[in-house]
């Protein structure tokens, strides 16, 4: 599918006008480009999930269950008994209008059903014309409407145009989470058997073979050696692959993201972490079992992000561990910080993570025992056990992008800051309105990076991009670093797009390239083969 | 048309006081009837509320942080951190109290605009203000109507009373700041509705409704007080009587029917309260984003219907993979033996 030129996507938004027609009155159209492929029933039955059989959402008559309305109120119902915050969310918004403009997927499409309020208004007009008397008398006076098949289409359309970023609740005055009430939804829509082809085959992978894109043990290992020889020839410094994976006995279990020794550019992270784990001759293991901390499960229903996610404690125990270390990823420590010891706990099988090196004790992870990469980085860096040559990234101009989970289910601000800054000179943040707890999404996450939706991820990631191009132009910023899996894929996407010029890398990239070892050979290039400054002539 | 409805709506609560009481004569239903009821349909309602959110349980521990989270020692956290992404409780605490006082995320509120192909942001604050006048000047009222239904009337509510009305009027009464400033937050609001493209957009009748209902309050209010004097002394016998469950109409006292539509006023926003979204008065305190401890690692959260889930076991994971793992060198776990776990679902129908 071609997309339009950058400088004409955009062209159609409209932030201050809206259509004539109530939108209740506007049907769903699904325009192409804008959403996911539904899923093969063949996957779904092996994921014991129900299923429609073979259909697209282009099919004019969708093929729902019979009962799909008993289904959907029946759902409703067991969700708001289940979650207050649902519930809650559910009848206190003012519709005040603060949350409007903060969502990217408005900002880049101007569609009034991207106003956070108005796209939890689309089951919030259900719950009032379902449930409620006042809404049934009052109807669309009241903001109520009853429960037709186009409201399945659009709650399809419209809750896989929310990445569950939550930028729009950190602005609502009463903490309206559109991310609980897009779970929710998928919840419910997966119930009825509608699933994304993106969203769900990571999932199968996972759950079958370890990891999301489906690399099993053997590949593994290879692409972590492939890595690593890569690094050999870089810098002169052998790494053993074999004693990182499944290890029994090992201090610490480190779970990457599969993303990051499958594709550029997460694999010079992942080069970068092993390479960090063998200067400090790190007691470390990976498990082939649990190589995923990415969380697919959790773009369609939390009970299938806790059925991915229990490879994580139940490796650490089989391995015997003491403590996990996890990668640099966004909705997987969202997952790790605020549900995992909820899920699996309590984790008394392990012991509260200590530095090896520094004698740090974590104690804010001392419950669920799960340290964040940066955190541990950041840590040895303060205690000054990492040798560093920050020069040796003088060719980057770097900016960081805060992810939105570390953000805003963290609160993951100054760690991966404080990192950059030792191992690199050139650090330039993006205008102030666009990071930290305000920083904006990849316009992907929460399982829509796929390529049949390019338009709408292009869009969606048009506030990010604007930003990155604001300090492209101004500072010459041509490095965009982030601590997200995702976002080194998809960033790495909206950047060929919006901003050609600047390249995604990860943090410990850009560590491992200014980590001296000792009795390492001159480099003359990155961990990329691009030519250090100074050092162009050499290559 | 929503707005204009809702007006009309407002318009009609109007007039059924004032045909009830200035036609019919219905004092006791008007003054007295129609306000318990209301009252008890408010506190019953409201409690019925909570209790409906109670009983759901918070299952996850999902504050949103807009702060530095407490980590490393030496990762500095400032008064605003603490803030914004609470470890400790009283930080959670100090957060729901600028939340609920000060609007504090509504204060975050930013304005966006695209400028050719670039976004600007800029501050937009007049949503938090006229949004903190209505609401301050709402709650300053409401404890000043407090000298009617006490005696004598507490020291603090006198004083109240006087600061409010530190403008000297030309004529008697003196003119409360609060009366003015309810106005303008409300008109603020209202206009908003109008003419905010996007506000407009999203708003329902029940949008607008409150807002002529509570104008109709605050303009009868201040018509009795300002223009269309009535007996005080009377009015303050019936409130009195009300508050004291010992209803009486005043015999020949000069009430006049404007104080009958603002009591009737009232008690329709007081029982319309409960079930409506002005219900987020007391939602605000149960929000889950924001009255819990981002401290999640450190302190674990027990959610009350948690249950096991299917998942596949290390043993299957090996006994699919055993003879990869061999050829690559990778260990394999002689130990491990093939395990049944229990497992729910929402989803799965089959029997297990």
């Amino acid at each position: 599918m071609s997309l339009p030129k950058p400088e004409e996507l955009i062209q159609d938004v409209e932030l201050h006008k809206t259509p004539e027609k109530h939108w209740m009155d506007i049907k769903p159209e699904l325009k192409k480009g804008y959403y996911l492929s539904i899923i093969d029933p063949k996957i779904l039955e092996e994921l014991d999930l129900p299923n429609m059989g073979k259909w697209q959402p282009y099919d004019e008559k969708w093929p729902l269950p019979e009962n799909w309305k008993d289904i959907v109120r029946e759902e409703i119902l067991r969700r708001m008994e289940k979650h207050r915050s649902f519930k809650l969310f559910m009848d206190i918004c003012v519709r005040c209008g603060a949350c409007a403009d903060k969502c990217h997927f408005f900002l880049g499409t101007g569609d009034p059903k991207n106003m956070p309020v108005l796209r939890a208004e689309l089951i919030r007009s259900i719950i009032k014309g379902e449930f409620s008397t006042f809404g049934k008398i009052f109807g669309k006076f009241a903001g109520a409407r009853r429960l037709t098949e186009d409201v399945i289409k659009e709650w399809f359309y419209y809750f896989y145009q929310c990445s569950e970023c939550r930028r729009c609740s950190i602005f609502c005055p009463y903490g309206i989470d559109t991310a609980e009430v897009t779970i929710m939804m998928r919840e419910i829509l997966l119930k009825l058997g509608i699933g994304t082809d993106w969203g769900l085959k990571p999932v199968h992978n996972s759950y079958y073979i370890g990891n999301h894109v489906g690399i099993p043990p053997h590949t593994l290992k290879e692409n972590l050696e492939f890595l690593m020889s890569d690094f050999y020839e870089i810098t002169g410094i052998q790494v053993d692959v074999s004693k990182y994976l499944n290890r029994k006995g090992a201090e610490i279990l480190y779970v990457p993201m599969s993303g990051d020794y499958f594709a550029d550019p997460g694999i010079y992270t992942m080069m970068g972490i092993l390479a960090l784990f063998h200067y400090l001759d790190l007691d470390v293991t990976l498990s082939a079992f649990a190589s995923e901390g990415g969380n697919f499960g959790y773009f369609n229903s939390l009970e299938m992000a806790k059925r991915l996610h229990s490879k994580i404690y139940e490796e650490a125990r089989r391995l015997k561990v003491k403590w996990i270390l996890g990668g640099e990823c966004g909705h997987k420590w969202r997952l790790w910080h605020q549900y995992h010891n909820t899920w699996f706990g309590p984790i008394d099988f392990l012991e509260i993570p200590k530095s090896p090196i520094t004698g740090t004790v974590f104690e804010h992870a001392k419950d669920s025992k799960l340290v964040h990469i940066c955190e541990f980085t950041a840590d040895l860096i303060a205690h000054n056990k990492l040798n560093l040559d920050p020069s040796r990234n003088d060719h980057l101009i770097v900016t960081f992008h805060d992810s939105c989970n570390p953000s805003r289910a963290m609160g993951f601000f100054e760690e991966p800051r404080f990192i950059l800054k030792h191992v690199c000179n050139n650090f330039v943040e993006m205008p102030e309105n666009t990071i930290k707890e305000k920083t904006f999404c990849c316009g992907s996450g929460s399982g829509l990076n796929a390529g049949e939706n390019m338009e709408i991820r292009m869009r969606g990631g048009f506030p990010r991009a604007n930003a990155v191009e604001y300090v492209h132009k101004n500072f010459g910023v041509n490095t965009l670093v982030c601590i997200c899996a995702i976002d080194r894929a998809v960033l790495t996407s909206l950047m060929q797009y919006w901003v050609p010029e600047v390249s995604v890398a990860g943090v410990h990239e850009l560590v491992a390239n200014a980590l001296v070892f000792p009795g390492e050979k001159e480099r003359t290039t990155d961990l990329r083969y691009r030519p250090l400054k100074g050092k162009e002539g050499n290559v | 048309m929503n707005a204009l409805v809702s007006f009309i709506l407002v318009c009609i609560l109007l007039f059924i006081p004032w045909i009830g009481v200035s036609v019919l004569g219905l004092k006791i239903l008007f003054g007295i009837v129609i306000p318990y009821a209301c009252f008890l349909v408010f506190v019953i309602g409201l409690i019925y509320k909570i209790i409906y959110w109670a009983r759901s349980p918070v299952p996850y521990k999902i504050p949103a942080t807009c702060g530095q989270q407490k980590s490393l020692p030496w990762v500095r956290r400032t008064l605003k951190d603490r803030i914004e992404s609470p470890f400790y409780t009283w930080e959670v605490i100090l957060r729901m109290f600028l939340e609920i006082v000060f609007f504090r995320s509504l204060f975050r509120n930013l304005r966006a605009d695209l400028s050719g192909k670039r976004l600007i942001y800029g501050s937009a604050k007049w949503l938090w203000l006229g949004a903190i006048l209505f609401h301050w000047s709402f709650f300053i009222i409401l404890l000043r109507h407090l000298r009617l239904f006490t005696n004598p009337v507490p020291v603090f509510i006198q004083k109240l009373d006087y600061i409010d009305s530190f403008i000297q009027s030309l004529g008697v009464p003196p003119l409360y700041i609060t009366d003015i400033l309810i106005l303008a937050g409300l008109i603020f609001l209202l206009l908003r509705r109008f003419f905010d493209p996007k506000v407009s957009y999203l708003s329902y009748g029940s949008d607008f409704f409150p807002l002529f209902l509570i104008l109709g309050i605050v303009i009868s209010g201040i018509l009795m007080r300002y223009y269309i004097k009535v007996d005080v002394y009377g009015v303050k016998q019936l409130t009195l009587g009300l508050a004291t469950l010992n209803p009486t109409i005043p015999e020949g006292a000069k009430i006049g029917t404007i104080f009958y539509i603002h009591l009737f006023l009232v008690s329709s926003l007081a029982a319309y309260f409960p079930f409506s979204k002005l219900v987020h008065m007391i939602g605000i305190f149960f929000s889950p984003t924001r009255n819990m401890a981002n401290n999640n690692r450190a302190v674990r959260h027990v959610n009350p219907w948690e249950y096991p889930v299917k998942h596949l076991t290390y043993a299957e994971f090996q006994e699919r993979f055993k003879e990869v793992m061999e050829q690559a060198g990778i260990p394999i776990d002689e130990e491990v033996k093939p395990e049944k776990h229990e497992w729910q679902s929402w989803y799965i129908l089959e029997k297990k």
